[in-house]
């Protein structure tokens, strides 16, 4: 799967959320840059787990800091399914 | 050196900006005296208490404290062991036993509190290789029992069954599932509709745990629970429970008919790796637990409160969280920190005692005054919580 493609899309899942407005970078963290409190990450994520159809486990969440690392997450993930569907 | 404390000076400082306005402190209630299940005396004040969760009022029945009492004169202060080792005295077994017989299951284990139940069920039920799919406004509780697993753990938005399903269907039908769903959400008071999350839940091949902690005593013919009001008995695998609300005193337990169950007692650490419940505490617990078999008065005007309180708030003009009183939490809701701390304050001003809640503990972003009632309070009591509620609002200006 295409990670340009993936990091777009999150753009794009991400911008309701960025209320003032920053420029969105892949070292860009949700908790400093954004600041999202955890009631919006949850928000987030359920809209992340249903763009690409995987479940996105609470337990990955600490190491996600940045939009960056939730790409390759999500990448990896989708590699995951697809794996097992075969 | 690092202040490890450092890290909480936010909540240092929003907490005294919020004692500088002049309010009460909302964690700083202390009950001088306790006149009865809805009643007590803060700052000197008498108060009706709408926020204790003594939902059958069964603090003061004279049978339960007589029970204590002679548990305490015959067993002693406490049991200064765990369990599964010098923890057990007769009355642990005769409160498994009553909670046996009112949930009619073939097992319970009981636990130091409520908190724990969770804690121990869910981390000893999901290990590793397991998922645990949870409501995204499940109790800390629940939450703190999924960290303390090795289980993963998926969430699905609050009460939405297609996203139940979804994340369920994601998973590989081989991997052991465990759904965590509450029969009553205790922030807003809503049930959830456990009739089809359960259908959902059964047709991956999950297993199902059910907190009913805020349904206990009131829901369902016998009063199990909103599992037994929507007609699941034999479909929930597991039912947690706490003796902190309706039974009126403190611990937690869980009960199923699971054959394997009672292995639970030697492997869940929150089980094993803590003194058991003192003896008085089991005693009154039992005592309250046969009681709420036939509580059926209780039960019909805790509802009646329940509604009288709802639809008299809507009437004045407020804001409630359910458009109809689903349990016997009715939360008002308010529109920011600083509006709710004033009206929490001015109740207490006024002899009225509410919980107030806010980001993140409440769902949404929203600010709560959460009321819940009791089957001690009267007809008259929520006129006069009503004409309180009115007159707080009005000294607010």
């Amino acid at each position: 799967m295409d990670r340009t493609a993936v990091f777009d899309r999150l753009l794009g899942l991400i911008a309701p959320f960025n209320r003032k407005g920053i420029a969105l970078t892949e070292s860009t963290s949700f908790a400093n840059d954004l600041e999202l409190d955890s009631l919006t990450v949850m928000d987030l994520v359920a809209n992340i787990e249903d763009e690409w159809d995987i479940n996105m486990p609470l337990n990955l969440l600490p190491d996600l800091e940045t939009i960056g690392q939730v790409a390759d997450a999500v990448v990896r993930l989708n590699t995951d399914k697809l794996n097992a569907a075969r | 050196m690092t202040d490890l404390l450092s890290k909480f000076d936010p909540y240092l400082q929003e907490h005294a900006g919020l004692l500088a306005t002049g309010v009460n402190d909302p964690f700083g209630v202390v009950m001088e005296k306790v006149l009865s299940p809805t009643r007590a005396v803060i700052n000197g004040r008498e108060t009706i208490l709408v926020g204790t969760y003594n939902y059958m009022g069964m603090t003061f029945d004279p049978d339960v404290i007589a029970a204590g009492q002679k548990a305490l004169a015959e067993f002693g202060a406490g049991s200064t062991g765990s369990r599964v080792l010098n923890g057990t005295f007769a009355p642990h077994i005769a409160v498994e036993q009553a909670l046996k017989d009112f949930y009619a299951m073939r097992s319970a284990i009981v636990f130091s509190t409520g908190y724990q139940a969770n804690l121990g069920m869910i981390s000893t039920l999901a290990g590793k290789g397991d998922t645990i799919i949870l409501d995204a406004d499940s109790h800390a509780s629940i939450y703190d029992g999924c960290k303390l697993g090795n289980a993963e753990v998926v969430r699905f938005r609050h009460n939405n069954v297609a996203d139940l399903d979804k994340r369920l269907g994601r998973l590989p039908a081989e991997t052991g599932k465990l759904v965590v769903l509450e029969g009553v959400y205790s922030m807003l008071g809503d049930v959830a509709p456990l009739r089809d999350m359960v259908k959902v839940a059964k047709s991956h091949g999950a297993m199902v745990l059910v907190d009913e902690a805020h349904a206990m005593g009131f829901f369902g013919a016998h009063g199990r629970g909103v599992y037994e009001d929507q007609g699941l008995e034999n479909e929930v695998d597991f039912v947690v429970g706490t003796f902190s609300k309706s039974v009126g005193t403190v611990g937690g337990f869980a009960v199923s008919n699971h054959p394997k169950f009672e292995i639970l007692r030697l492997v869940c650490n929150p089980y094993r790796f803590t003194a058991s419940l003192p003896p008085v505490v089991a005693a009154t617990a039992e005592a309250s637990i046969r009681k709420l078999m036939t509580a059926r008065d209780k039960r019909d005007n805790l509802w009646a409160v329940s509604r009288a309180l709802h639809a008299g708030l809507r009437a004045e003009g407020f804001r409630l969280a359910t458009e109809t009183p689903e349990s016997a939490i009715i939360a008002v809701l308010l529109a920011d920190q600083e509006q709710t701390v004033a009206m929490w304050s001015q109740l207490l001003e006024h002899g009225i005692y509410c919980n107030m809640s806010r980001p993140p503990a409440t769902p949404a972003g929203v600010f709560l005054l959460r009321c819940s009632l009791s089957a001690a309070h009267t007809l008259d009591d929520v006129s006069e919580i009503i004409a309180r509620f009115v007159a707080a609002r009005a000294s607010l200006g």
